[in-house]
């Protein structure tokens, strides 16, 4: 089967506009920043689409899958060529993370990433800003752990209405 | 990964790094279901998870700049001992949990303004890994130093135990900052980072830690050395053949 003409880079991007991170899955990977660049390359046979992803941590395991799964929504969408390739420049960075994106993972219950300053990298030595609890909007907060169940991800406490929720981790 | 361009001394720094990362990942997954607290044994495979990630992309780009077509499967599971180019310090046993911190912090502090310096390096591939590195290890070394300190000026124990395990990785940081000729052609091509400017920077968290430890900087002029040419502790041999051991007895498997 060739692809229509009529299938372009934004035709796939809709379709791309689908596909859920593996560990949040209120997340598209559009929302999360992983997926960097949609284009349609021109071949010999026919139209390829190449899909540019990133990792967000160097071993984020849902790498695999999230390519996978590129890969299977397109060709059901009747895309047949398709190549995903994967960039670690520039790092992936919360920054990317769309508003969209942040308003659905308050609703899920994990507190979104704040903004990253740009300058250089420093050694954070005191304590964190405060972190807005996602289930009462309470600032009275404690972190628990700095890791958790994914690697974006820490571990925190609510002191108004006790309840632990997750926060992703500004990077 | 892109490149292809065959370049031997590229190959060899890259399989320092990535042997570093990997071989300190395996040893960090062996406190899986063995820390102290749950909320623990989540930080330490995140730490670990985080150098595997480190190390299979160094990997990966030792091969590519290698030109022999190895994998960076091929390269982490069927090298010999010998052919490993890491630094002693992360082989070793990791001891009590007081000693697997301390070896932590010594070598966060050391990662951190290495994996800065090489944001800039010249070869691209390896200023890209090191962007997303730099970040990992920033949470890693303010892992590390809080436990440190959290023992450190602890009870009488703990203080006892991390300064114990200080005394006892200490000697083997000297090796995270020689030179040879390998990386002085490397610094020249700033393609590497330099060890000299990387140490100074190196001490002062580390002095910065202790001192609010409450522990003492260990002195010593013994100075292992041999790691970067595949000379090795008795450690090693033991933790190879444990990690090999699936992807030897059963060839070419892959996740």
């Amino acid at each position: 089967m060739t692809v229509p003409t009529a299938r372009t880079a934004a035709d796939a991007r809709r379709v791309l506009a689908q596909v859920t991170d593996p560990e949040i899955p209120v997340l598209t990977i559009e929302d999360l920043g992983v997926l960097r660049d949609v284009s349609v390359e021109r071949a010999a046979d026919g139209d390829r689409v190449v899909v540019t992803v990133t990792p967000t941590y160097s071993g984020c395991p849902a790498m695999d899958e999230i390519r996978a799964d590129v890969e299977t929504a397109l060709r059901r969408a009747g895309f047949t060529d398709v190549e995903v390739r994967t960039v670690l420049s520039p790092a992936w960075t919360t920054d990317w993370m769309t508003d969209d994106g942040r308003r659905k993972l308050r609703e899920f219950g994990i507190a979104p990433p704040g903004r990253r300053d740009a300058g250089p990298v420093l050694v954070p030595l005191g304590r964190r800003p405060a972190v807005a609890c996602p289930q009462c909007g309470s600032a009275d907060t404690e972190e628990l752990t700095r890791f958790a169940s994914t690697s974006c991800k820490s571990m925190w406490r609510c002191r108004t209405c006790r309840e632990p929720f997750d926060h992703f981790k500004a990077h | 990964m892109v490149g292809g361009i065959v370049d031997a001394d590229v190959a060899t720094y890259c399989l320092r790094l990535g042997d570093d990362a990997l071989v300190l990942s395996q040893r960090l997954a062996e406190w899986s279901a063995r820390s102290p607290q749950l909320e623990e044994d989540v930080a330490l495979m995140n730490v670990a998870l985080d150098l595997l990630g480190q190390a299979r992309n160094l990997l990966t780009l030792a091969g590519d700049r290698e030109g022999q077509g190895r994998s960076e499967d091929d390269l982490a599971m069927l090298r010999e001992e010998t052919d490993f180019l890491n630094a002693q310090i992360v082989e070793l046993e990791n001891g009590d949990f007081g000693r697997t911190m301390a070896r932590q912090l010594l070598v966060a502090a050391y990662s951190l303004p290495l994996w800065q310096a090489l944001t800039s390096s010249t070869d691209a591939d390896l200023a890209g890994i090191a962007g997303k590195a730099v970040k990992e290890v920033e949470y890693h070394l303010d892992h590390a130093r809080s436990w440190v300190v959290r023992l450190g000026d602890g009870t009488e124990e703990s203080h006892r135990r991390v300064q114990q395990g200080l005394d006892d990785v200490w000697p083997y940081t000297c090796e995270l900052f020689e030179t040879d000729g390998v990386l002085q052609r490397l610094v020249e091509r700033g393609v590497a980072a330099d060890p000299a400017a990387i140490e100074p920077r190196w001490r002062a968290t580390v002095d910065d830690a202790l001192a609010e430890a409450t522990l003492t900087v260990p002195e010593t002029s013994w100075r292992p050395t041999g790691g970067r040419r595949g000379r090795h502790t008795e450690a090693l041999g033991y933790l190879l053949a444990e990690m090999q051991h699936l992807h030897r007895s059963h060839p070419g498997a892959r996740w």
